[in-house]
């Protein structure tokens, strides 16, 4: 595809359209071993994000592999491509550090209408951990279990939008 | 790479012809229609000869003409000026009004006035019967679009206009994407006040003009100096004037010729597009624009859609929240009956005096890639 500079009449930064363009990580993972889906209810984009983890040589549980389906405009798809190259390699330990800062930061900066969707790929993130967690019979800490519930709502409202589509 | 503009309901390039007709009257012809002086008259004698072709446009007299910046200011001016002589009183609206009318309407909901939104069909066209419905003992004013800058359509305003006047109530047309597009007679069509646009006709942008039936007193929105007979202060923008009433001229006469070739554009665009699975086409089938397609594709997003297209030279525009400031769909395909979902996926496709059949091959050949693409990217297959 041919290079064009437009950045949507200065709304997005150079790195969000180059991401945009190229985006990283994007498809299925077949038997994957946390699946997040998340969404947002006031735009509409729908996130799911899939790992597959496995261990290092110290034992910690490392995201080995990360892919993410996107429904959403061209901020969400770079945060999505941008979350799975922060994620991809760390330990689930580290990758639940990463913030909606550390997204935007390496975008560039979003435009503060756009900041939900860095919150959606970090909670997309959170959502893989914690099914993994869960299907691997992991204690989950109460961080995380607050930050999964209240996820679950807006996800809940969003899948009842969507349920001719899935 | 040659781009590619299909965005010409959004806003159209001026015509050279227009340009030249302009040009004497910034540096040369450039004095105030107000003056009584030679440079004045001068400017004043181009301004009414404007206003004449302008108003013969829609078979109206030249009396019955103001200027104005835009057709946001004619449509504030109409709605506004009609009810505001008044303290209280019912004004009905379409649901797929621009935002100018939707919120004037809602600015006067505040200010103790009543509204009624009509609804659409799921071609959004509004059903007479139902403005016939709506109108009260203290309806004001009835404004419906004449086409949808969105979806295209083209409503029965004839049928519309000849209820409000039966009732006895203003009938107000918003005809920014029609003027100069549609044939328009004010009378046959009962029409009392009329929105046109002079950059939507390949005219320069910061022109506007509001028909008022003689008769039909408006309280104006800016004082000043008494300029459009006191309906609107303001120095006379005389070369703009000029530039829209040339631009007028030029459509007037193409118009025939130029809508047969755009229908057989756009409805091969339409034809070609539709193969793309799970595609739709919004708006009426048949009483559209000639220049407008508007199409949704399930399980993406239009903003993605509208920068692949720009990547590839090509620029349209889309209803999808994402683009928005608001992050909501776009209230008229709302209005359709079309879920949020399929709102976010749609695709606005407006054709103008210079496309080519080239370049609808080429949008054509580019957009079942780019919608695959996206789709792969996409939860939902």
């Amino acid at each position: 595809m041919k290079t064009n500079n437009n950045t949507c009449g200065g709304l997005y930064t150079e790195k969000v359209m180059k991401t945009f363009k190229n985006p990283h990580n994007y498809g299925k993972i077949k038997n994957a071993d946390g699946i997040g889906k998340v969404g947002n209810v006031n735009c509409g984009d729908v996130m799911q994000l899939y790992i597959k983890i496995t261990k290092n040589k110290k034992g910690e549980e490392v995201i080995k592999d990360i892919k993410f389906e996107t429904f959403g405009c061209v901020a969400a798809i770079s945060t999505s491509s941008i979350i799975t190259d922060l994620a991809k390699g760390k330990t689930i330990k580290e990758a639940l550090k990463i913030t909606k800062d550390n997204v935007i930061k390496s975008l560039g900066g979003l435009p503060s209408i756009k900041y939900h969707c860095s919150v959606l790929a970090v909670d997309a993130l959170v959502e893989a951990i914690y099914d993994y967690f869960l299907k691997n019979n992991h204690k989950i800490s109460a961080d995380i279990q607050k930050k999964h519930d209240n996820i679950e709502k807006s996800k809940e409202i969003i899948e009842k939008r969507y349920k001719n589509w899935a | 790479m040659k781009k590619i503009y299909l965005d010409n309901a959004a806003t159209t390039p001026i015509d050279k012809i227009v340009l030249e007709a302009m040009k004497p009257y910034f540096s040369e012809k450039y004095g105030n229609t107000m003056s009584l002086h030679s440079f004045g008259q001068e400017a004043k004698l181009a301004v009414e000869k404007s206003r004449a072709i302008l108003a013969s446009m829609i078979n109206a007299k030249p009396n019955e003409i103001i200027f104005t910046s835009s057709a946001t200011e004619s449509n504030n001016a109409a709605l506004k000026g009609v009810v505001f002589n008044k303290k209280s009183g019912h004004i009905v609206i379409s649901s797929i009004e621009h935002p100018c009318v939707i919120e004037s309407a809602k600015w006067l909901e505040k200010q103790g006035f009543e509204i009624t939104k009509l609804p659409v069909d799921k071609f959004g066209m509004v059903n007479p019967n139902d403005v016939k419905k709506s109108i009260k003992e203290n309806t004001i004013l009835v404004s419906v679009m004449h086409a949808s800058n969105e979806i295209g359509t083209i409503q029965p305003i004839e049928e519309i206009g000849k209820i409000c006047r039966n009732a006895g109530v203003y009938f107000h047309t918003d005809a920014s994407q029609s003027f100069g597009k549609e044939l328009i007679d004010v009378n046959k069509m009962n029409i009392d006040l009329l929105t046109a646009s002079s950059h939507k006709i390949y005219g320069p942008k910061g022109v506007g003009l509001l028909y008022i039936r003689n008769g039909i007193k408006i309280e104006p929105l800016l004082h000043g100096g008494g300029q459009e007979n006191g309906m609107r202060g303001s120095t006379i923008n005389v070369a703009g004037i000029v530039g829209f009433a040339k631009a007028a001229e030029i459509c007037k006469k193409e118009m025939k010729k130029e809508n047969k070739r755009l229908i057989t554009l756009r409805s091969k665009l339409i034809k070609e597009v539709l193969k793309i699975k799970n595609s739709r086409l919004n708006g009426h089938p048949a009483k559209r624009l000639a220049n407008n397609a508007n199409l949704s594709f399930d399980f993406i997003e239009g903003e993605s859609l509208l920068m692949q297209l720009d990547m590839e030279g090509i620029a349209c525009s889309t209803g999808s929240a994402c683009s928005s400031f608001k992050l909501e769909p776009s209230h008229v395909l709302l209005a359709l009956g079309l879920k949020p979902e399929q709102a976010h996926g749609s695709l606005r496709v407006s054709l103008g005096r210079w496309t080519t059949k080239k370049d609808i091959e080429r949008i054509i050949k580019v957009l079942p890639k780019i919608i695959k693409k996206i789709r792969a990217i996409s939860p939902f297959k």
